[in-house]
Parts: structure tokens; sequence; C-alpha cells
């Protein structure tokens, strides 16, 4: 398999990118898929509390991130946090829920009148005709962590611990589904830093087959201890703001984020930005680095292309995984410089938000559907030199221009990947 | 809700008791351990599949060595390559030992998580693993909902199964809780099924028409027998009512939860 996706990959810079992937025989491209409308969609994050501040700090290229005061020695690093999680209070109803990542999940309810979005579709379709998949990494791991820091003289949990619900994988898409009042399928997904990418695909995929009319889908991730020393362990956090794709960048800041958006029929508003394709691989190489050639990413492109129906000369901006890792980067700009033209432009935002694990993929969409809604492409905040593998594609300055079609990567550990693909309703 | 008709070609289990299908079979055909399956009981915390290589095997946290044995097992039966299969792997609880480990160690000295728990702790490890060791580069997910993630893994198979019009790998697995975690998670065993599922095939063994409904219309499929009150507080357990009447291959329709508030009608028919 590896060595016909390298004769694939040596055919690429020919300009026929849909030959050459192919020429990787095995692999079968899917078929285009019809498009689904989105409908709604927030994210807050370290730069902003809704979509609008969050735009407005891409446009003044101001950054969320912060020197880590989290814990009690904070590792010397920047984080994303979004501030004020400590200072919610979930309603009295939902306190066995109670965590930073779903108080997390509350407040981003909260903006964009999402919740008044998914409460109409419930009005509309009826609770149990409105699924729910969300994407997190740590889910509420940090609660865990509170609990072992707190147990008692005979190391065990407290009355309080014992009653709540949020010490499983789970705890976030059963918190939302009991918040907003939902009786439909229900799913957490948890692939590490490509989770709330995947909710889209298994989205679009009950949606297709009738389980659904709508389907919110989203993703949060929050700040906590097993991330913050465990990327420490790995040796992958930069002590400064993180750099994505400059030559001296030394790794990536941490952030946390929510995010949701309402999927529903395009039939329901031929006028909505839409979902139009998705990609979802495996790189079979390494559980926390990617694969050398890209292969797996590339994979997950191309297999988000083929649903949309589109060449690679049809995109106009690409929002990158662009961790600043000194692997990531490297292999996703030399992916991207050899499969796009100079007319698609790419950008890494986490500059802005860190990088959300769990929650980048939502967060990054809601990027590309803005990029979309606003003809406004952001550039690489931090970036000042680019590294030599990037192609003229990723721009360190914000742009003006049209955006028609975007796309938004998310790559994950145990090499998990997913590519979306976003665009304007035809003119 | 619109039904889902797809087949089942593979079958895989693992508990400490169950090495496989065929032993599962007689279990649960009969209802009664044989003498030799009850010394075994307990004795042994985790499988060691074939498919990793020695030094992966010892390297590899239980949940993983679960999962892959199941899987491994399920592709073996369908005589299908792992390799060409997209999967999907649920789990509840992910690996609690290594939680108990990354808690325990972050209460007490932080800078001491080791990378390769880290790295191991994500909940797609199993995935991530099998991807390595099968070279296999398909989508690949890992799915949770809680008590039901069995029902709601063996969805979102069936539906990529659909969709794609291919065969699908689902692992559904859970290991026992350890350390102080054990007080808030009743998991207290290891119990880990696969299936491999696909629309219309010759290879078929079952064939499983499903279809999901609100939960508060159906009733739950009545759990019995000497595998049920082991694993009773497993979450891939939930799934062995299905793995009965594949046992004993009786046309039947049964229901099991795939969510909170929606149940999954199964027509099993061979």
């Amino acid at each position: 398999m590896v060595a016909v996706w390298h004769s694939a990959l040596q055919r690429f810079g020919t300009g026929n990118y849909t030959g050459a992937v192919a020429a990787a025989v095995s692999i079968h491209l899917p078929s285009r898929i019809p498009p689904i409308a989105v409908t709604a969609f927030t994210a807050t994050c370290a730069a902003g509390r809704g979509v609008d501040a969050f735009a407005h700090a891409l446009a003044l290229r101001k950054s969320g991130l912060v020197e880590n005061d989290l814990g009690a020695a904070p590792l010397p690093c920047w984080i994303g946090r979004v501030d004020g999680l400590d200072e919610i209070v979930l309603p009295a109803s939902f306190t066995h829920w109670d965590s930073r990542n779903n108080r997390l999940a509350w407040l981003g309810l909260g903006q964009d009148g999402f919740r008044d979005h998914a409460l109409a579709a419930i009005e509309r379709y009826g609770a149990a005709r409105v699924a729910l998949v969300l994407g997190t990494s740590t889910t509420s791991i940090g609660e865990t962590e509170r609990a072992y820091r707190e147990l008692d003289a005979d190391g065990h949990m407290d009355e309080v611990q014992r009653a709540s619900r949020v010490h499983q994988t789970h705890s976030l898409g059963a918190f939302v589904q009991e918040a907003l009042g939902l009786a439909g399928p229900c799913l957490t997904i948890a692939t590490a830093c490509s989770s709330s990418a995947k909710v889209f695909a298994s989205a679009e995929r009950l949606l297709h087959a009738g389980l659904a009319d709508a389907a919110i889908i989203g993703g949060v991730d929050s700040l906590c201890g097993s991330v913050l020393y465990g990327f420490n362990s790995l040796e992958l956090i930069s002590p400064q703001p993180c750099r994505p794709f400059d030559v001296e960048r030394r790794g990536l800041s941490l952030g946390e984020a929510a995010g949701f958006a309402l999927l529903e029929s395009i039939t329901v508003d031929k006028s909505a930005l839409r979902l139009i394709g998705y990609g979802e691989s495996a790189d079979a190489h390494h559980m926390s680095a990617p694969h050398p050639l890209g292969l797996g990413a590339q994979r997950a492109l191309a297999d988000a292309l083929a649903r949309a129906g589109l060449a690679p000369a049809d995109v106009d901006y690409i929002n990158l995984h662009g961790t600043a890792s000194r692997q990531n980067d490297e292999i996703e700009a030399a992916l991207i410089a050899r499969t796009f033209s100079a007319q698609t432009l790419a950008s890494s935002t986490k500059g802005w938000s860190g990088h959300a694990l769990g929650a980048a993929g939502i967060v990054e969409a809601v990027v590309a559907l803005l990029a979309i809604e606003h003809g406004f492409v952001p550039g690489t905040l931090n970036a000042e030199t680019l590294d030599p593998a990037c192609g003229p594609q990723i721009v360190i300055d914000n742009h003006e221009r049209r955006v028609h079609v975007a796309l938004s990567n998310s790559f994950g550990f145990g090499g998990n990947n997913c590519c979306l693909a976003f665009a304007a309703a035809p003119a | 809700m619109s039904a889902l008709d797809i087949v089942i070609e593979g079958i895989g289990v693992w508990s400490a008791e169950l090495s496989n299908w065929a032993a599962s079979c007689d279990v649960l055909c009969t209802d009664v351990f044989s003498t030799e399956v009850e010394k075994v009981l307990n004795a042994t915390s985790h499988p060691a599949p074939s498919l990793l290589a020695p030094t992966e095997r010892r390297r590899a946290p239980d949940s993983v060595l679960l999962a892959i044995e199941v899987a491994q097992q399920a592709c073996s039966m369908a005589g299908r390559d792992p390799c060409e299969l997209p999967n999907v792997f649920a789990s509840a609880y992910g690996d609690l030992a290594i939680n108990d480990y990354l808690c325990a160690t972050l209460a007490r000295s932080p800078q001491d998580v080791s990378p390769t728990k880290f790295h191991n702790s994500v909940h797609n490890a199993p995935a991530g693993y099998w991807s390595i060791a099968t070279g296999c580069m398909e989508s690949s997910t890992a799915i949770s909902a809680g008590a039901a993630t069995f029902g709601a893994g063996l969805l979102e198979a069936a539906l990529l199964a659909q969709r794609e019009s291919r065969a699908v790998l689902l692992a559904a697995y859970d290991i026992a809780a350890v350390g102080p975690i054990a007080d808030i998670v009743p998991c207290r065993t290891a119990f880990g099924v696969a299936l491999v599922l696909a629309p219309a095939s010759p290879r078929a063994v079952a064939h499983l028409r499903v279809q999901p409904q609100h939960a508060a219309t159906t009733e739950l499929a009545s759990a019995a027998g000497v595998l049920h009150a082991c694993h009773r507080d497993n979450p891939a357990a939930r799934g062995l009512p299905l793995l009965t009447a594949l046992a004993r291959r009786e046309p039947q329709t049964l229901m099991l939860a795939a969510g909170a508030c929606v149940n999954l009608r199964m027509e099993i028919s061979f």
C-alpha cells in the first residue's frame, strides 16, 4: 500500500491530481454526495466568545494566547484559555454533569443564539428526529484529575464525585443531550485532534439514511493536567506562543474551545452555506507522529474532494491543521505545496486559538465557514519566516478575497485524519 | 425511522473465560461453563493477539490487546483482509488502567507523566494500533455512548457499511476499573466483541434488519445467563443478547440500547 501511494506521490506535480490519486490502485475514491445545509454555527475559543468576537480577533490579528498560569507550578508555556469558566455555574438540575469541559460546552451553546437554533430545530422536527454528534479528546478527564487530587485518607472519592456522571468518555454528548432536551441518536466521537471534524461525516450518514431530520454537531475540549503534562512529556509544547509554519517554530500552544453547528437537508435553505465533502483516513504509521509522506492526510484530502466533486483548482482557502509541531507542519506544507496551485490560499489559525485538540475540528470548520461568509482569509499569526517546505499557498498576512470553497484539515494521534469541504450556495 | 439491512460476516469475542467465538457459542447455547473454562476464569486480564509483534504485545495496554484480539478474530472468520475494512472502535470508558495511572501521576508528580502512556491514553489508541498493525488506511473512528456504547457503535458501523456499500469492522470493548476510579466506574471485567458487517454478502452468517426506535416506546431485550452474570457492568457485554441469538441460530427480534433515548430493533435471520 505504501509503495503504491509513494509512486502516486511522485506523479504529483504533473497537474493530474485525480489521475495520480486514482493510480493508487486498491483505493477506490468515494462518489459525490449531495450537499448538506449548515444552518447555524458558533465557536468560542481563547480569541473570542461567539463568531463575531472571533472574526473580529482574526481581522485585527489579536491572539488569545496568554502565559500559562494553570496548576500549582505552571509549565512555562502559552495557552489559549477561555476566561471565566471557573465562574460558570450549571443550572441545579445539571449539577451531576459539572466539569470544566461541560461548563465550556454550556458557555458555547449560549453564543450566537445557538441554543435557540437548536430548540427551534427540536420544535420543527421533534426531539427524537434531531441527532447529536460531538467530538472531544479530554472530555471531563480534568474533573477525574481533580477527584484524584482530593481523595480521602483511605484513597477513595467523596460523595460528590460518586454522584457525578462525568467520569466517562460520553460525558460531553450525554450532558449536551440532556441540556438541550434531545431524544435522537447521540454519540461522542473521540479520535484525538480529528474528533470534532469527524462529527460532520457521522452526521451526514445519519441524515442520508433518514435516521434524523437535523443534526447538532460540534466539539468541546478543555485545558487540564493530562494534556499539558502529556504533550510536555512528548516535548511538543513551545515555550513561546506557537508559530505555525515558521522555520523557527518550537511546538504547539494548547488551547480550549467549544463549537457547534446545525446541519439540515439542503432543501430547507438552498441559500445556506453547505458541507459538500469529507474524507476520513488513518496513517497506519505511528501513534504520535504523522506519516512522513503525509499519505493518510493526502488520502483524507482526496476523499473530501471526491465527495465534493471538486478538483484542487476549485479550492479557494484551506484552514490547515498547522499545530506548529516540527513534523506536522513540514509534512502538511509539503502536501499542500504538491497538490494546490498558488491560487489556493492556506493558513493555520492556531496562533489565535491555540490547539484546541478535540475541539480544533469544529473551531476551524467555523473559520472556513466565516472565510466563505465574509470573503476573508485569515493569515498565520506569529509566523515570520515560513519553513522552506511551504509553497506559495501558505500566507502569513490576512487577505480579503472571495472564497467559494474552503477546506479544513484535522489530524490526530493514532494517525487519525479528517478533511472537510464547505462551499457557498451556487450563485 | 428507516431500517438498515446488513449482514454479519464475522464475529470475535474475548473475555477471561472465553478465548474466541467457538468457545462462546458453547457457553451461549448451553448457558453453563465447562470445568476447563472455570479454571481460567479471572486468571488472565488480557489476550495476546497474534497480529501484534511480541514487543508490541508487551508494550500495548490491555484495552488495545482486547480490541485487536476480537477485531482480528472477526476479520479472520469473515475471510476479510483487515487492511480493507473501514473500522469503528466503541468503548464507554477507554483504557481505565491508563486513566488511573495518569490521574494518580498528575496528583503526585505531574512532570513524571510517561509520554507513551499519554499517547496510549487517547480513546482511539486501539484504532491507531489496529491501523499500524494491519496497514489499514481506511476511515477509522472511536466512539462512546455510555451504557449504550455497543448499540451506538453497531449503528455507526451499519450506517458506514450502508453509506459506502462496503464491509465495515466494529470492535466494542471495555476493561476493568482499577484504583480510585473504581469508586465511580462499576466495570469489573474485560469483555470485547467484534463484528464484520457488510451490505448483502455471500459470506453472511446472519442477516440483521436494524431499526432505531424511540426508547420510551420500546423494551430492551432481557439479559440473562452466566456470561451476563459475569459481565453485567461491562458496556461491551450489552451485545450479549445479540451474540446469544447468533450462537443459537434462532431467528428473532430483539431490542438493544443505542443511546439514552434510542433503542435498536434488530430482526435477526439466518
